[in-house]
């Protein structure tokens, strides 16, 4: 039962309310299985030999002395992977090549990052897997390193790949750099729009990588028999994805390999590529053994993907009443060791709040000497929108208009022609300035330095193939299969759909994950998809059930099919034959299932088109600490448009989480390197994330402009809470500090030394 | 006809034209007829690209109608698509 009340017998109810959590309890009392939970008999331990180089020639690897030591059953290294063609595929979130992806699971010619993976162990214990690794002789050839993405871009600067030449401009260049692409957009005019302008602000922006910071580390377990059938547990945000990527890297038809999804301690973007799950099942296939990996998080840090650091420079222009006339703004994204960056949905987002007639974006591609960038919630959004929102702030200051009033003016709408492209659909970005306009967080007055901020946020959101199936068991009671890992509630909220569907108690609805044998490809849980796509497939297995049972009816009451209807969790006679007979629930037909055709169920296998963009607005109040530069947050409402909030719950989290990150990125999180290119924070003692401690409660308006092109209305909400807590934060810096802060983090000896250059100054 | 626009980088491998005029009835015949116009747009049609109809997004959904006086972008695809098929 619902824990509001509501009874869903009713065919109307579950939709929208705080239903209590099916993975709950297992998660409270310590029984529901991560990633490293998973272990088998007679299982070995897998290790990682790691490059201590940021970039070195690989002359050669003697595994030879490690493959002797007693209880070491396998090494593998890159002669163990066939190479690949260059081939892009959409990854996640995000464009990557296989001929990249191969080399970065197991170093080839070269090794291009500390952390690097170059060999891999399985023995029969942690400590033999750790000995066997120093007993790896490996010769490098040492080369120059570069780590920051404007060095990398210079001529002269070292170039990780001989064979990577500047895509998108023109001539094409004869030499290689570390330019993988150059993207732009074009709305307009942008010079004309310029010409227009009374006020034009102009700004250069630099941000740190920042790691998505799940708190799971990545782990996979493989098990490989004799006749090469593969089956893998491992943490991950879609393990369909896992088996193409490990059928393809190691020869394997997909058909023999099951991916289980274990439930997963976070991924954010993160866990949509492979790095372990390969090795073990490369292991596992040589010893026929299976074959557990864990990764440290240290390697986490430094061999699994942040997302990009960046520089970025904004220009726009805007007349005296405040209408923006034009907006430039050339993007510089590190791509990690291999080109695949976030740019073009940054180039894309960058001005989509906002209705504009005059936009230019360029955005380049870079790689350098870091892992290589993987997702991270709204993926290259954040960082564009950080640039503009700020600039945004500088332009209601320079103005006099309040910044609500001037985003209100010109914020995209129904009708609002994207900067790249099309026009959007019903959008609520207006709602969420007005929403937040209305609290009493807005009208709050502030102390000396506290500070006050402001930003607004776009992302595009996708649907993509998805798989959910329905099996209505013996009893009435209704088994619920999902293909998208449950990150952020998508069990609870497709239950609720179910339940509603097929008017049933919403505890009479079970949810699992299925693993890749069970249902067909499903994509993963990213893009804001996953209860987007899914409750599109629930509703369509929903209908295969309802249409069975009124089928049945029609042969069981001998009626025509006009005469019977399924309605408010039975099936009906209708019309003339209203009286005929006595409508059936669900459990009525499924006592009868086997002698009226069989079990029933439906299964929905859709590509899920018509998401959605959620736009939303945050507000922010902080006191910086003059004497130490410590920021504290001491207030924060996010308004987001939701479209509809399946379990409004889990939506107010996704909104709170992804503040809170934001919070972390644009006041302490940044990857320091030493000038030997190795990370120097490769932990969270150092790495500095917010934790409960560091924020206040973080509140939540979810605003519900429907998106017509859902049953429910819903759109997807979990990337869009990322975007605009850097803008807002940095947007109350000013205000708290009076000082424009353009460089991200903005931890406390940033602060502190922005601030004695200023008392300097006024010497 | 519809009118499609080609978004981005696109109109380099097109020599510049961002827009046309087309008869293609659907997504499956609006790649065809611009792939016999410009074969160079043939590998990014087959990689996918995301589609704009009357400013609606499709992606990977080749058999989708499109209007007479439809507006049609073409433009890199978002988050992911339906990737990851091998």
């Amino acid at each position: 039962m619902a824990e509001n009340g509501t009874n869903g017998t009713n065919g109307q109810g579950y939709v929208g309310t705080r239903t209590i959590r099916p993975d709950g309890v297992d998660k409270v009392t310590g029984r529901a299985r991560f990633g490293a939970d998973f272990n088998l008999a007679g299982q070995l331990i897998g290790r990682v030999l790691r490059s201590p180089h940021p970039h070195a020639r690989l002359v050669s690897i003697d595994t030879s002395k490690a493959e002797a030591l007693p209880g070491v059953k396998a090494v593998i290294t890159r002669d163990d992977f066939a190479d690949q063609s260059s081939e892009f595929i959409p990854a996640g979130e995000m464009m990557m090549n296989y001929k990249d992806v191969v080399r970065n699971v197991m170093a080839r010619e070269k090794v291009l990052y500390e952390g690097h993976a170059i060999a891999a162990v399985a023995a029969t214990s942690t400590a033999i897997a750790r000995k066997a690794l120093k007993l790896i002789d490996v010769t490098y050839e040492i080369l120059p390193h570069v780590i920051d993405v404007e060095e990398a871009m210079r001529p002269g600067a070292p170039v990780l790949h001989d064979d990577l030449f500047t895509v998108g401009v023109e001539p094409k260049p004869d030499k290689p750099s570390n330019i993988a692409k150059r993207v732009e957009i074009v709305l307009g005019d942008i010079e004309a729009g310029f010409k227009k302008a009374d006020v034009i602000v102009e700004r250069d922006f630099k941000t740190a990588p920042v790691h998505q910071g799940y708190i799971e580390p990545h782990a996979a377990l493989a098990s490989v028999s004799e006749d090469g059938s593969t089956e893998l547990w491992c943490t991950t945000q879609g393990h369909f994805i896992v088996r193409a990527h490990c059928a393809r890297l190691l020869g394997l038809d997909i058909s023999k390999v099951r991916v289980t999804a274990t439930e997963i301690g976070g991924g954010f973007g993160g866990k949509t590529v492979v790095y372990l799950e390969p090795l073990a099942i490369a292991l596992s296939r040589k010893t026929k053994r299976p074959v557990k990996m864990v990764m440290t998080r240290e390697e986490v840090f430094k061999a699994s993907g942040p997302t990009s650091g960046a520089t970025i420079h904004v220009k726009m222009g805007a007349t005296k009443d405040g209408r923006f006339v034009a907006g430039f703004a050339e993007l510089k994204y590190q791509a990690g060791a291999f080109q695949g960056s976030p740019v073009q949905p940054g180039v894309m987002c960058a001005y989509a709040p906002y209705d504009m007639e005059n936009v230019k974006v360029i955005g380049y591609d870079v790689v350098s000497n870091r892992p290589k960038v993987a997702a991270y919630r709204a993926p290259g959004a954040p960082i564009s929108e950080f640039a503009v929102e700020s600039v945004v702030d500088e332009i209601a200051k320079k103005l006099g208009l309040d910044p609500i009033e001037l985003r209100l003016m010109n914020a995209a709408h129904e009708g609002t022609k994207a900067a790249y492209g099309p026009k959007f659909g019903p959008i609520g970005l207006e709602e969420t300035l007005n929403a937040v306009k209305k609290t009493e967080h807005w009208n709050t007055p502030l102390r000396k330095w506290q500070g006050r901020g402001l930003a607004s946020g776009f992302w595009f959101n996708i649907g993509g193939e998805t798989c959910a199936s329905l099996t209505v068991n013996e009893d009435g009671t209704v088994s619920l299969m999902a293909g998208t890992p449950d990150i952020g509630g998508l069990r609870a909220s497709l239950s609720a759909v179910a339940a509603d569907e097929l008017g049933i108690p919403y505890d009479k609805v079970r949810p699992i994950i299925g693993d890749t044998g069970s249902l067909g490809f499903t994509f993963l849980t990213g893009g804001s998809r996953s209860a987007f796509s899914g409750s599109m497939a629930i509703v369509e297995a929903a209908k295969q059930i309802k249409a069975e049972l009124c089928a049945r009816a029609c042969k069981l009451w001998e009626l025509k099919p006009e005469q019977v209807a399924f309605e408010r969790g039975h099936v009906r006679p209708i019309g003339d034959a209203a009286d005929k007979a006595k409508p059936m629930s669900l459990a009525d037909f499924a006592k009868i299932a086997g002698k009226t055709g069989g079990p029933i169920g439906g299964y929905g296998r859709i590509n899920a088109q018509g998401a959605g963009p959620s736009l939303g607005t945050h507000l922010v109040d902080l006191e910086v600490d003059p004497e130490t530069g410590r920021v504290t947050i001491l207030r924060y409402t996010v308004a987001q448009d939701a479209g509809r909030a399946l379990h409004p719950a889990y939506v107010e989290g996704q909104f709170q989480g992804g503040a809170v990150q934001g919070i972390g990125w644009a006041l302490n999180e940044e990857y320091i390197y030493g000038a030997d290119g190795k990370l120097q924070n490769a932990g969270f003692l150092d790495y500095r994330m917010p934790v409960a401690s560091d924020v206040p409660m973080i509140d939540a308006i979810v605003v519900e402009v429907a998106n017509p092109k859902h049953p429910y209305g819903v759109r997807g909400v979990g990337e869009t809470p990322i975007v605009p807590p850097l803008g807002a934060i940095a947007n109350a810096m000013e205000q708290a500090t009076g000082i424009r802060f353009t460089e991200l983090p903005m931890s406390p000896p940033k602060v502190l030394k922005a601030l004695k250059e200023r008392e300097l100054n006024k010497v | 006809m519809p009118r499609v626009v080609l978004v981005g980088n696109l109109a380099q491998l097109t020599g510049g034209v961002a827009e046309f005029q087309l008869s293609a009835t659907s997504v499956k015949q609006l790649f065809q007829q611009l792939t016999e116009l410009h074969p160079a747009l043939e590998p990014h049609l087959a990689e996918g690209l995301a589609v704009a109809i009357d400013g609606q997004i499709y992606q990977d959904a080749l058999f989708q109608p499109i209007g007479p006086n439809s507006e049609v972008f073409l433009m890199p695809q978002i988050a992911g698509g339906a990737g990851g098929r091998i």
